[in-house]
């Protein structure tokens, strides 16, 4: 029972690392209908940033928010250069596209940071585990991740549905030529909606960066989990990234923790232990692929498209 | 009036399509003097390239048929690349090294899966579609790992070339070179004879505007999920010569960046063209060797041409050419 509350929140945890990264990426899809392959590199970068800066500054808080900072500063320097210019063109020519920048990216790190890995270090108040439930211990670093991704998303909620610019986004997603006509300055706008996904996707590569090793290519796979996050959840919506995020990270988790013990019981030993971790593995895609069958247009479609 | 601005004499249609069809033909003959290249030159390297560079454009052809002409964007097809491999490679272990059965089984076993994916995939449009075939092939790739018995994670050697009772053998690397070079040819007339049939049209139909195609009275579902199928056993051929090629077969064949890859072969290429994927691999991977040779850090300079053909090249490598259509 203890282990099954620890696997959940571990669960909880990567799902809430997964909604940092769905969230940027359903905002840039839903309203600049971009298909971006190198939003993983962002992620990357938000890490390389980070465990740079801890090295620079000392200070492990300085470097996070530091870190956050640059990455919007990539991502609208990302935007403006070259991420604008795709837009007018369809969705092969901006997997194309992003996919020479996930190229360049890795190049990039490697060229700057070189081949090996990086690790960055908590600060030690981060280190020990604290006693959540009676009996039950859960390390610090996961709570605080939890935490912080759960306030990410009370403000990302609390920015697109009550200020101006929120209201701009969301008119922005569903006329951009009315909006363009309304005389709000469009260009700008998304360069600042890119800058925000970026910053979201770095922050979550920087809360990620002490728990595994900071390198190149991190990006690649949890890109497609972000990716199927958002096609459950229902492109352009971001309540429905938070649910399948949550949704998606306490299967997988859960799958792994406990699907050995589960086939055990129906199989021999020696076939469980072989069929669990691809069946694991395999869950979310199934999930995924049964969910796109049912429901063609994920399971919390956007109301505007 | 026409619409086209820049309709000059040199860019009218009859000279973009002559100028495209002698392309190709220079592009095929060129292909067909690697070997005697490589062997006045003793370079053999060159034709091991090639030999990939075939192979893949035949899986690049496959997807072409689906994505190009169909609208159907799989980002999964390096799946039956890797279940042709893998049913050469498993037959190969158990001692069937004949070809005349591991070669269809590939071509059979790929179009099974096709058939099921696609119609369980063939209910979702655009982006979901996308989607939901990169999950079947996800499936697929994780399948590969959990088979302990041939490799696993790590792969599997094939140590026997397929055998064809005499009458080819695939060790003599010419030799197999000039087969994959038919083949590919083949592949291309397949693709030609079909996108011009009657099936082809209600295919490419369906791509512009399925409601109507169905108004009019087309099951479109059906002729959409017969190309997805063609297109899956097309690509499970390339799969059996990519494991005859290497010798090995793991499951980073069927990784999702392979798929991504063959996309953007494609799209590089021109996607809804006949000679394009076959431009586009080209391409590709003859930049990718130009490059790793000329700098320690090739993607640094790979990347950004993607994604200049993608900002500026409408209709690929083959639009720069000579315009977009079918030729």
């Amino acid at each position: 029972m203890l282990y099954f509350v620890e696997q959940c929140l571990n669960g909880i945890q990567l799902g809430m690392l997964l909604f940092l990264l769905a969230a940027g990426l359903t905002l840039v899809f839903g309203i600049m209908d971009l298909v971006n392959l190198a939003h993983g590199s962002l992620y990357m970068l938000g890490a390389y940033f980070a465990a740079t800066f801890a090295v620079l500054t000392g200070s492990f808080v300085l470097a996070v928010i530091l870190a956050i900072v640059c990455s919007l500063g990539a991502g609208m320097v990302l935007e403006i250069v070259a991420i604008r210019r795709l837009y007018s063109r369809d969705h092969l020519d901006h997997v194309l596209g992003t996919f020479g920048l996930v190229l360049f990216f890795n190049e990039l790190v490697r060229l700057i940071w070189g081949p090996a890995g990086m690790t960055l270090s908590l600060p030690p108040q981060m280190l020990g585990a604290v006693e959540i439930l009676p009996g039950v211990y859960y390390p610090v670093y996961r709570l605080v991740i939890i935490l912080a991704a759960l306030a990410v998303a009370a403000i990302l909620y609390t920015l697109v549905m009550r200020t101006r610019l929120g209201m701009l986004i969301r008119a922005g997603a569903s006329n951009r030529e009315m909006v363009g006509a309304l005389g709000i300055n469009i260009k700008l706008l998304y360069t600042l909606v890119f800058g925000l996904g970026a910053a979201l996707a770095g922050f979550a590569g920087v809360m990620q960066a002490p728990i595994l090793t900071v390198q190149i290519g991190m990006g690649e796979n949890i890109l497609i989990l972000a990716l199927v996050v958002i096609i459950i959840g229902g492109i352009g919506s971001i309540r429905g990234a938070f649910l399948a995020a949550i949704l998606v990270g306490l299967i997988d988790t859960i799958g792994r923790a406990f699907l050995p013990d589960m086939l055990r019981l129906i199989l021999s030993r020696n076939a469980a232990e072989t069929l669990a971790p691809a069946l694991s593995s395999m869950s979310i895609y199934m999930l995924t692929a049964a969910i796109l069958v049912f429901r063609p247009e994920g399971l919390f479609p956007a109301a505007s498209k | 009036m026409t619409a086209r601005l820049d309709a000059s004499p040199e860019a009218s249609p009859r000279f973009r399509l002559a100028a495209r069809a002698t392309f190709n033909i220079v592009l095929i003959a060129i292909l067909a003097l690697i070997p005697l290249y490589a062997r006045l030159a003793g370079d053999s390297f060159v034709l091991t390239l090639f030999t990939r560079v075939l192979i893949l454009a035949i899986g690049a052809v496959s997807l072409n048929l689906i994505m190009g002409y169909g609208g159907m964007v799989s980002f999964g097809h390096a799946a039956y690349l890797g279940i042709g491999g893998y049913a050469v490679g498993i037959l190969a272990k158990e001692g069937v090294a004949s070809g005349f059965v591991q070669w269809p089984v590939a071509v059979g076993a790929a179009a099974l899966f096709a058939l099921v994916i696609g119609a369980l995939s063939l209910r979702t449009r655009g982006v979901y579609f996308i989607m939901i075939t990169l999950a079947f092939a996800q499936m697929i790739y994780f399948v590969a790992i959990g088979l302990d018995r041939y490799g696993g994670d790590d792969g599997l050697t094939i140590y026997e070339r397929s055998q064809f009772g005499g009458i080819l053998d695939l060790n003599n690397k010419t030799l197999f070179y000039y087969l994959c070079l038919a083949l590919l040819v083949a592949s291309i007339y397949l693709v030609s004879r079909l996108i011009n049939s009657r099936f082809g049209l209600v295919v490419r139909g369906a791509r512009s505007n399925e409601r109507r195609m169905r108004a009019i009275g087309f099951p479109t579902f059906r002729y959409k999920l017969v190309c997805f199928v063609i297109a899956g056993a097309l690509c499970g051929l390339a799969g059996a010569l990519l494991a005859n090629h290497t010798n090995f077969i793991s499951p980073a064949m069927m990784h999702w960046t392979r798929s991504g890859d063959l996309i953007v072969t494609v799209v590089l290429g021109g996607p809804g063209s006949l000679f394009g994927p076959l431009i586009g691999t080209v391409t590709f991977l003859l930049l990718e060797e130009a490059m790793s040779r000329v700098t320690q850090y090739p993607d640094l300079i790979l990347g950004p041409i993607l994604l200049l053909v993608a900002i500026y090249a409408r209709g690929g490598m083959a639009g720069l050419i000579g315009g977009r259509g079918n030729g």
